[in-house]
């Protein structure tokens, strides 16, 4: 009956095997893989990012450069979206209902459930009354965000800007960074991201298959809260910062202004430059286009980004070198006949000085003085140990700052130029060049290239007598006010302090009654140099550097005009009110001068750049055409008036001064941008 | 013998009535967990499935009770009435059934909705005991072989008319009982290669599956000495194997329903929409997966607390095992029910009369493949066929005929020592 009683063990095998294999499966799935794990969390956690105050830029005084300003960021989940009134909705949030449609179309495809951005950085203006009827609107949310603003909308090259990270960012941040951060794009906000950025809080809510939220996950456990960036204080001053981007209107140059005392950078000013409340908010890309397509270049840092040769404001240079060295003391005197001749080579001189000394030489900055120097200096060890001589004296140069990064906290410093011998070896063969080869060296022409800080730099050796600390623009670092150390080192620059007296008597000579004697600041004793640089693009540049006062020094200064001509008719004036604004902070000279420089328009123009031509009109020509029908001979009289008359025109127009744009004045701000800087709470007038 | 007949009370074989509270238990518990709502916490609540389940036990082991106070005998007289019955209640639920979720399964009477698909499972094992345990039945007759097959095949086809393929295939598993009353190892066999053929040609260049089989039965010709008559079987199996590979197609393609079509893609790869069709294995597979070794704890499964697995109280109830319970947990469910399958077979084989045997393996198969298909699918192991996971799954309907057709077979035990039925 019971045959087949043996299978039993078959069926129960069957059973057991199967049983195992389920087990196994469980097994790798419930102990090996861990992605399931991470998958549930990822079904039912939201994090929520809290995004931390951007930390403030201060200039020295405390005044504010950058701050925040709350916007916030309309959201939709669109599956809990009801019913509602969405004319009056579109009204509060500044948008038609087509752009309503077309925002919740975006948001459906990119997903149903999460929320999505509806409409970005909307004012407090519009956000307070659409907070109050919220929950009239279900399936909107609102997000709080900060933007940058710039309140006085001054030092843009400084400051830099911000923007949305890219792609490449992210993944070089580690996972810091997600898509629609903020980060530093130029600049400080880029050179001290890190500093300013601040640390971002998180929460984690649980949500249920329809999105709903179902309370804080592990009772807030793994929550932070966000901690706001650290300000940062600016070594600039407000007060000359804005001075010098006026006095710069319409002008291509920089100011660099620095404390001699402590190296720190009290101006700052690139020009043509923008507002920097431009790089904020929906117009910005636009904006930056329009800056790019610039020929003024406003995007170019120029006080470390543009090299000039220093001409004659390196002669004061010239002369300690050689005191130090020996060659010259400052009763050393050459005769000036207008000009300097070394073999065939003439270098002019601007002035028939006769008999100079070192003091007049600088204070009427005479090239043949110079120029005989240099040619002293050159040939100290003998005309053909040029190639040593040349390359100490490189050294010595080098340490003023010439031709070396200075450090400066931006990015993309430039270092200038100070020529080796090797460079003249591939100009004019190897050992064929001697000291009149390379003359106008002495004059600050030629090879040399500086930037502004440089040039700035080396007038705060002079005022410190032989020493400089580093310039830089950062005065303290976050609530800590941490100062960088390299920036407290003494830098020596090899020159005893004797040597300087005679130097500055001859600076204070330039601004007393030599070249500089138009910009002289009553009852201020300022030093200075005046220099008119050679351009093979175009007009002179325009250069003044100086410092003052003469025994106290606080402000060390250089300016630089493109194309301005003599150094004496635009930079002066300009160093001297930046000068006299920062020590009297008042201008004591009349107004009207100021504002003749304020409003004098230099700006070159643009390479490819040709007057507007007036061509023959249709009733003209068809008169020449007619004429000439009726005989050429007979008529060429009446046809050679109407072509001249053109002509006289063309020449006219072409002589008329130029008015001239930078695309930064006429760039559009964002209208909704104007509305939040009007929502501004009032700050303190400044003490103009 | 006189004494153990007076004491009705040991023949009862309580180590499986202890698995089967145990179970019921444990499905009570997850219940509550997988329709967990902070609103009603409380255990006991008419409102909610783990209220009305509560209910749903009482009741079958009230049930229970009362088949163990009836006669054994009485399931022998009543098995062709019962078969009939759930027949003419199968041919009934085709004309007045309410359908839900596209099966046309459940018959309403008042707020109660009967499904007799549940309740044909053990009335055909009844039967087919019946049937398999007279005189002169040998299976291995073809006639007593197309008898059973017809009894088994009956309710199967008015089900598939429902259409309800979860509860038609469960009869299949009743070739385990034909089996173990001697029908030939070849169909269990057969089976498994069929299934393990159709896989292979889904997946792979159905040529290729061809080659293999031609290589390897060439290669078992040559190599071994085979008598004349295996090597004529051998090529029979052959054309026969092909011939079913190439109608794969076919039938995948025009006999299969797309739904069915495309869950059997999604567990072989062949494609993937964790959106849309892999919904449910996908979340079901995260829920399990995520409660580790040890589980997140009662009440503490965020997967299913939160409603990412659907039908999670029914079909997919193992899912709340898994998260809350971990690795631990699932080894003590499947334990238990390999436990109850081994104890069911062992009571089977203690019989003295046949009808209680074949009516014990009837019972072990139709648990064993409710437990492994269920199971297999919430891990992804298995297509997804809506079947609950016996004596654990919310619903009364079930619950009630597993008790009915367990409690039966604790019964005819009680009465093994007695009088030969």
């Amino acid at each position: 009956m019971n045959s087949y009683f043996e299978r039993r063990y078959v069926v129960t095998g069957i059973f057991i095997t199967i049983a195992l294999v389920l087990l196994g499966r469980l097994f790798y799935i419930q102990i090996i893989d861990d992605r399931y794990a991470l998958f549930a969390d990822k079904n039912v956690l939201r994090k929520t990012i809290i995004f931390p105050a951007r930390g403030p830029i201060l200039d020295r005084n405390g005044k504010i450069l950058a701050q925040n300003l709350p916007v916030y960021n309309v959201l939709v989940t669109p599956k809990r979206m009801k019913p509602f009134d969405t004319l009056d909705f579109c009204k509060m949030i500044g948008i038609d209902k087509a752009g309503f449609d077309k925002r919740l179309a975006k948001a459906k495809k990119y997903s149903p459930y999460k929320p999505t951005i509806f409409e970005k950085q909307i004012s407090v203006e519009r956000y307070a009354p659409l907070q109050e009827r919220l929950s009239e609107f279900p399936g909107f949310d609102v997000e709080a965000r900060t933007v940058r603003t710039y309140p006085d909308s001054v030092a843009a090259h400084f400051v830099g800007f911000t923007g949305e990270v890219n792609d490449k960012k992210i993944a070089q941040s580690g996972g810091y960074y997600r898509q629609g951060d903020y980060i530093g794009i130029s600049g400080v906000e880029r050179s001290f991201e890190d500093v300013l950025r601040g640390q971002r809080g998180v929460t984690y809510r649980m949500v249920d298959s329809r999105n709903v939220e179902k309370g804080a996950f592990a009772n807030g456990a793994f929550d932070t809260v966000a901690i706001a960036g650290e300000p940062l204080m600016s070594s600039l001053d407000i007060r000359i910062q804005k001075l010098g981007e006026t006095l710069m209107h319409n002008k291509v140059g920089s100011i660099v202004a620095i404390e001699p005392s402590t190296g720190e950078i009290l101006a700052f000013v690139s020009s043509p430059t923008y507002d920097p409340n431009l790089m904020v908010g929906r117009e910005r890309g636009n904006n930056m286009m329009k800056m790019y397509k610039d020929p003024y270049r406003p995007m170019l840092v120029r006080p470390i980004q543009a090299t000039y040769a220093p001409g004659s404001s390196f002669k004061p240079l010239d002369a300690l070198i050689a005191l130090q060295e020996g060659i010259i003391t400052p009763q050393t005197t050459f005769f000036c006949p207008h000009y300097y001749q070394a073999g065939n080579h003439r270098v002019g001189c601007e002035h028939f000085d006769g008999v100079t000394d070192l003091r007049k030489g600088i204070a009427q900055s005479c090239n043949t003085y110079f120029c005989n120097v240099f040619d002293r200096l050159m040939n100290a060890n003998g005309a053909k140990n040029i190639r040593p001589t040349l390359t100490k004296w490189k050294g010595q140069v080098n340490k003023f700052g010439f031709g070396v990064k200075l450090d400066v906290e931006l990015p993309f410093e430039y270092r200038g130029n100070v020529p080796t011998p090797l460079h003249f070896d591939k100009v004019f063969g190897k050992n064929r060049w001697r000291s009149s080869s390379i003359i106008s060296l002495a004059i600050g022409q030629g090879e040399l290239l500086a930037t502004p800080l440089q040039l700035a730099n080396v007038e705060a050796v002079i005022a410190n007598r032989g020493f400089f600390y580093k310039p830089h623009l950062i005065k303290a670092i976050g609530d800590k006010k941490i100062i960088k150390a390299e920036y407290t080192e003494r830098n020596d620059v090899g020159i005893d302090p004797q040597y300087f007296e005679p130097v500055i008597d001859g600076m204070q000579d330039v601004v007393d009654h030599g070249t500089a004697a138009a910009s002289r600041i009553p009852g201020i004793v300022m030093c200075g140099k005046t220099g008119t640089v050679q351009n093979s693009h175009g007009k002179n540049h325009s250069v003044f550097v100086g410092f003052a006062p003469r025994d106290t020094p606080r402000i060390a200064i250089a300016v630089i005009v493109e194309n301005g001509g003599y150094g004496a008719s635009w930079a002066a004036p300009i160093g001297s009110y930046m000068i006299e604004k920062y020590l009297r902070n008042t201008i004591t000279r009349p107004k009207a001068q100021v504002d003749y420089i304020i409003n004098h328009n230099l700006l070159p123009p643009p390479p490819g750049w040709k007057p507007p031509v007036k061509k023959l009109s249709k009733k003209d020509s068809l008169m020449v055409d007619s004429l000439r029908k009726d005989g050429f001979k007979k008529n060429w009289k009446k046809i050679d008036s109407i072509k001249r008359h053109l002509k006289k025109h063309n020449a006219d127009t072409a002589k008329r001064a130029i008015e001239l744009k930078s695309a930064s004045r006429s760039a559009k701000h964002d209208s909704s941008r104007y509305k939040l800087v009007a929502y501004q709470p009032k700050r303190k007038e400044d003490e103009q | 013998m006189n004494n153990n007949r007076r004491s009705f009370f040991f023949n009862v074989d309580w180590v499986t009535v202890l698995i089967y509270l145990a179970l019921c238990t444990i499905g009570w518990f997850n219940i509550h967990a997988a329709v967990f709502d902070d609103t009603h916490p409380e255990l006991i609540d008419l409102e909610t499935q783990y209220g009305k389940q509560f209910i749903f036990i009482i009741s079958a082991v009230i049930l229970g009770g009362v088949i163990l106070l009836l006669d054994s005998r009485f399931f022998i007289s009543i098995a062709p009435v019962f078969y009939v019955v759930t027949v003419l209640l199968l041919m009934v639920v085709l004309v007045v059934g309410r359908n839900v979720g596209g099966n046309q399964a459940w018959i309403p009477l008042g707020s109660f909705k009967l499904q007799p698909s549940e309740f044909a499972k053990f009335s055909t094992c009844l039967l087919l005991a019946r049937y398999l345990s007279g005189i002169n039945i040998r299976i291995t007759e073809l006639k007593s072989f197309f008898i059973s097959a017809g009894i088994i095949a009956l309710p199967m086809l008015l089900i598939m008319l429902q259409p309800d393929t979860g509860s038609t295939l469960v009869f299949c598993s009743l070739i385990f009982v034909l089996y173990r009353e001697g029908l030939s190892p070849y169909f269990l066999i057969i089976a498994g290669l069929a299934i393990v053929l159709f896989i292979c040609s889904l997946l792979f260049n159905q040529l290729y599956v061809v080659g293999i089989l031609v290589a390897l039965t060439v290669a078992a010709i040559f190599l071994f000495r085979l008598k004349r008559e295996t090597v004529v079987g051998l090529l029979g199996g052959l054309v026969l194997a092909i011939g079913f590979i190439f109608s794969v197609n076919f039938i995948y393609k025009n006999v299969l329903q797309s739904h069915q079509k495309s869950r059997i893609d999604e567990l072989l790869g062949i494609s993937s929409d964790i959106k849309g069709v892999g919904y449910n294995v996908n979340q079901s597979k995260i829920a399990i997966g995520s409660g580790k070794l040890w589980g997140k704890g009662y009440l503490n499964g965020t997967q299913t607390k939160y409603s990412f697995v659907p039908e999670q109280s029914t079909d997919f109830i193992f899912c709340t095992v898994g998260e809350e319970w971990g690795f631990a947990g699932s080894v003590v469910v499947i334990g238990l029910f390999m436990f109850l399958l081994l104890r069911i077979i062992m009571m089977a084989e203690r019989q003295r009369s046949p009808f209680s045997r074949v009516y014990g393996y009837g019972v072990a198969s139709i648990i064993f493949f409710h437990v492994v298909i269920n199971i297999g699918m919430t891990i992804g192991v298995v297509p997804v066929i809506g079947i609950p996971l016996p004596f654990i799954s919310y619903g009364g309907s079930s619950l009630w005929s597993f008790t009915i057709l367990l409690f039966i077979l604790i019964k005819l035990d009680s009465n093994r020592l007695g009088h030969v039925l």
